[in-house]
C-alpha cells in the first residue's frame, strides 16, 4: 500500500471537465462497467474491514470460547507498553525520514525539470529505478551491505581504520531502515513531483524571465506553489507508508535478530500477534487503532495544507 | 529597467526556457544521487559473480578470484529441484492473473465512472477513496481469517483475488478516460447503433493505450514485488512467489542445520529484478506519457 503512485496535479487541472457540455442521461448502464470492480472490492476491502471491527470486540477465553467483550481489547491496547513503543518508533521514523526523502525527491525533480543536466533522461529513469526493486531484494541487498560478514560497511571500516557504528546494531538500525526506505522511494516521489512540474505551461516561465525573475525566483514563486498538491499527496502516502512499516524490519530481522523485536513496528506487532501468538482478536485491535491514527494524522496534514493555501 | 533592456539582459544571460545552458556543477551534484542509486545494484551484480567463499573474503565492490556468475545462475536454477524456476513461474502467474485482472477491472470501472451518470456514483467515489485511506495492516489479518474460513488460504487464489483491486489504477483510468475519450465520439457510435460494450471496445479502448500501459506497469510492479500478502496467505513453498522464496532461502542460513546459500540468494535477487527493470526501460516512453497526461493542459 505504501507504494501507490499518484499523478500529481491531475485533479486540479482536470476539474474543469467534470461538468460536461451535455450531461449524460442518468441510467443504470454505468453499473455494467463499474459493477465487476465494486463486487471484488466489496469482497477484499469492505468485508475484511467489517470483519476486523467484529473481531476486535471479542476475546478467546480458556473457558467459554469466543466471548463478546465490548471495548476491552481497546482499553488493553491503550495500556500496552509494547504497542506504544512501536508507535513511538514509527512516529520518530516519520518525522525524520519523510522530510529527508521528500526534500531529496523535490531537489531531484527540480534539477531534472530545469533541463540543465547533461543526460536528463538518463537521470530521470535511473533515480526512479529502485522503485522496481522488490522491498525484499532492497532490504536483502542493503542488509548484506550493512552486515559484517561480507558487507561494505565492514570493509570500509577496515580500509579507513575507523570504526563505523554497526548499521545493524540496536541503536542505529532505525537509521539503516530509513536509508533503505529512502533509497526505494526517492525516485518514485521524484516522478510524482516531476509529472506535476510538467503540467506548468512554459509560457509562465518565459513571462517571468522577461520580467527579470531569476531562476531561483521562478522556482519559489511558480514551481513550488504549483507542486503544493503533489507535495500533499506524497506526504500523505509517506505517512501511511511509515505507519505501516513492515517489509524492511521483517526481512532484516534474520540479519539483526537482537536489534529487531517482535513488536518493532505496530504492523510487525500485529503480524506477530496473529501468526506467532494466535491472538487474532487483539491483533485486529492493533490494526484498527493504527488505521484510525493513520487516517487522523493524514486528515490533519491535509487540513493544514488546505489552510496554508 | 525598460522592457527592451530586460529582454536584452535575459538574452545575455542566455536564459532559454526550452533549451537552457547545461550545467556541469548541477550534473555533478546530481551525480552523487546517481551513485547512491546504483551502489547497491552494482554491489548486487558484482556479488552475484562470486563464489560463497569469495563473498566472505573479498572486497564487496570488486570481483573475486573466480568469476562464478554462470555457475551461480546454473545453481540457482537447479537448487532444490528447480525451486527458483517454480517460484518464477508462480510469480508470472500471479502477475498475469492478478495484475491483468486488476487492469481489466480498472479500465472498465474507470470508463464507467468517466462516461456515465448512474445511481450511486457518488457513493462509489466516496467508498473507494475512503477505503484507500485504510492502511493495509487493518486488512491483512481479517482478510487472512476470512479466506481461511472460505478455504482459500494456501491456494493461489488468496494471492490473486486481493491483487485484482487497485484503487489507484481505477483513479488513473478515470482521469485518463475523461481526458482522452471525447464524449461526442461515443455519442456518434451510439447513434450508429453500436451496443454500449461495442462502443467501449471499438471507440474508447484504442484511445486508452498510454493510460493502460501505465496502469498495467504499476500493477505488474505491485504484484511482482508483493510480499506481505503471500507471506501471510501461503504456507506451502510450492505456491511461493519469488519474494517469499528469496526470503526463505535467506532465512535458511539462520535455522539450525540449514545450509547457507548466500551466493544463491544474491544471484536469485539479481534474476528477480531484471525482468521488471527491462519492462520499465522498454516501456518508458508509454508509461511516462500516461502518467503525465493526467494533468497536462497547455
Amino acid at each position: 500500500m505504501s507504494a501507490i503512485p499518484v499523478p500529481a496535479g491531475a485533479p486540479a487541472a482536470a476539474q474543469h471537465k467534470t461538468v460536461p457540455e451535455r450531461r449524460p442521461k442518468r441510467r443504470w448502464t454505468g453499473w455494467g462497467f463499474v459493477g465487476p470492480f465494486m463486487t471484488v472490492f466489496a469482497f477484499v476491502f469492505l468485508a475484511p474491514i467489517l470483519y476486523s471491527i467484529y473481531l476486535s470486540l471479542f476475546q478467546k477465553r480458556m473457558v467459554g470460547g469466543n466471548q463478546f467483550v465490548g471495548l476491552d481489547n481497546y482499553t488493553q491496547l491503550l495500556a500496552d507498553p509494547q504497542f506504544w513503543e512501536a508507535f513511538r518508533r514509527v512516529a520518530l521514523f516519520l518525522v525524520i525520514q519523510v522530510p529527508i526523502m521528500l526534500t531529496l525527491s523535490l531537489l531531484a525533480a527540480l534539477a531534472i525539470d530545469s533541463l540543465k543536466l547533461y543526460g536528463t533522461a538518463f537521470f530521470r529513469i535511473s533515480i526512479f529505478m529502485p522503485y522496481a526493486v522488490p522491498a525484499v531484494v532492497a532490504a536483502l541487498m542493503w542488509g548484506f551491505i550493512y552486515g559484517n560478514r561480507f558487507g561494505l560497511v565492514g570493509s570500509l571500516s577496515d580500509l579507513l581504520g575507523v570504526s563505523i557504528p554497526d548499521p545493524l546494531g540496536a541503536n542505529v538500525i532505525l537509521v539503516s531502515i530509513g536509508n533503505i526506505v529512502t533509497w526505494e522511494f526517492v525516485g518514485y516521489n521524484m516522478l510524482i513531483f516531476y509529472s506535476s512540474l510538467k503540467t506548468i505551461p512554459h509560457s509562465l516561465y518565459e513571462a517571468a524571465a522577461i520580467d527579470g525573475a531569476s531562476e531561483w525566483r521562478i522556482i519559489t514563486a511558480i514551481k513550488i506553489p504549483a507542486l503544493r498538491g503533489a507535495l500533499g499527496i506524497a506526504t500523505i502516502f509517506s505517512i501511511i507508508g511509515s505507519f505501516q512499516l513492515f517489509n524492511e524490519p521483517s526481512i532484516l530481522q534474520s540479519l539483526a535478530p537482537n536489534a529487531i523485536t517482535t513488536y518493532y513496528t505496530p504492523n510487525y506487532y500485529a503480524y506477530n500477534l496473529s501468526f506467532a501468538g494466535q491472538q487474532y482478536n487483539y491483533s485486529a485491535t492493533v490494526a484498527i487503532v493504527m488505521g484510525l491514527i493513520t487516517m487522523a494524522v493524514a486528515y490533519l496534514v491535509q487540513l493544514r495544507g488546505n489552510r496554508e493555501n | 529597467m525598460s522592457k527592451k533592456t530586460a529582454n536584452a539582459a535575459v538574452a545575455h544571460r542566455g536564459y532559454n526556457v526550452e533549451n537552457p545552458r547545461k550545467s556541469w556543477l548541477l550534473t555533478l551534484v546530481m551525480g552523487l544521487m546517481l551513485i547512491y542509486t546504483y551502489l547497491p545494484l552494482l554491489w548486487l551484480f558484482i556479488s552475484s559473480t562470486k563464489t560463497q567463499g569469495d563473498l566472505f573474503s573479498t572486497f564487496g565492490l570488486w570481483f573475486g578470484h573466480d568469476f562464478a556468475l554462470w555457475d551461480n545462475i546454473r545453481e540457482t536454477l537447479t537448487y532444490n529441484d528447480g525451486q527458483f524456476v517454480r517460484w518464477f513461474l508462480n510469480t508470472l502467474m500471479y502477475v498475469v492473473l492478478g495484475a491483468g485482472g486488476s487492469v481489466l477491472l480498472s479500465v472498465l470501472a474507470g470508463y464507467g465512472l468517466a462516461k456515465f451518470d448512474f445511481p450511486g456514483k457518488n457513493a462509489v467515489f466516496a467508498i473507494v477513496i475512503g477505503a484507500v485511506a485504510v492502511p493495509g495492516t487493518a486488512l491483512a489479518v481479517p482478510t487472512f481469517l476470512m479466506f481461511a474460513k472460505l478455504g482459500l488460504t494456501n491456494t493461489p487464489w488468496s494471492v490473486i483475488i486481493p491483487s485484482l483491486i487497485s484503487p489507484f489504477g481505477l483513479y488513473l483510468m478515470w482521469q485518463f478516460t475523461r481526458d482522452a475519450v471525447p464524449t461526442e465520439l461515443l455519442e456518434a457510435a451510439r447513434i450508429d447503433g453500436a451496443s454500449e460494450f461495442r462502443t467501449f471496445r471499438q471507440v474508447a479502448l484504442p484511445l486508452l493505450g498510454p493510460g493502460i500501459v501505465t496502469v498495467a506497469l504499476f500493477a505488474i510492479v505491485a504484484t511482482w514485488n508483493n510480499y506481505f500478502l503471500p507471506l501471510i496467505m501461503l504456507k506451502d513453498a510450492s505456491w511461493y512467489p519469488l519474494t517469499i522464496g528469496l526470503n526463505a532461502w535467506n532465512a535458511q542460513a539462520a535455522t539450525a542445520g540449514g545450509q547457507a546459500i548466500f551466493n544463491l540468494v544474491i544471484t536469485a535477487s539479481l534474476l528477480t529484478i531484471i525482468p521488471l527493470i527491462a519492462a520499465f526501460l522498454s516501456l518508458q516512453r508509454f508509461w511516462q506519457a500516461g502518467l503525465a497526461s493526467g494533468g497536462v493542459k497547455e
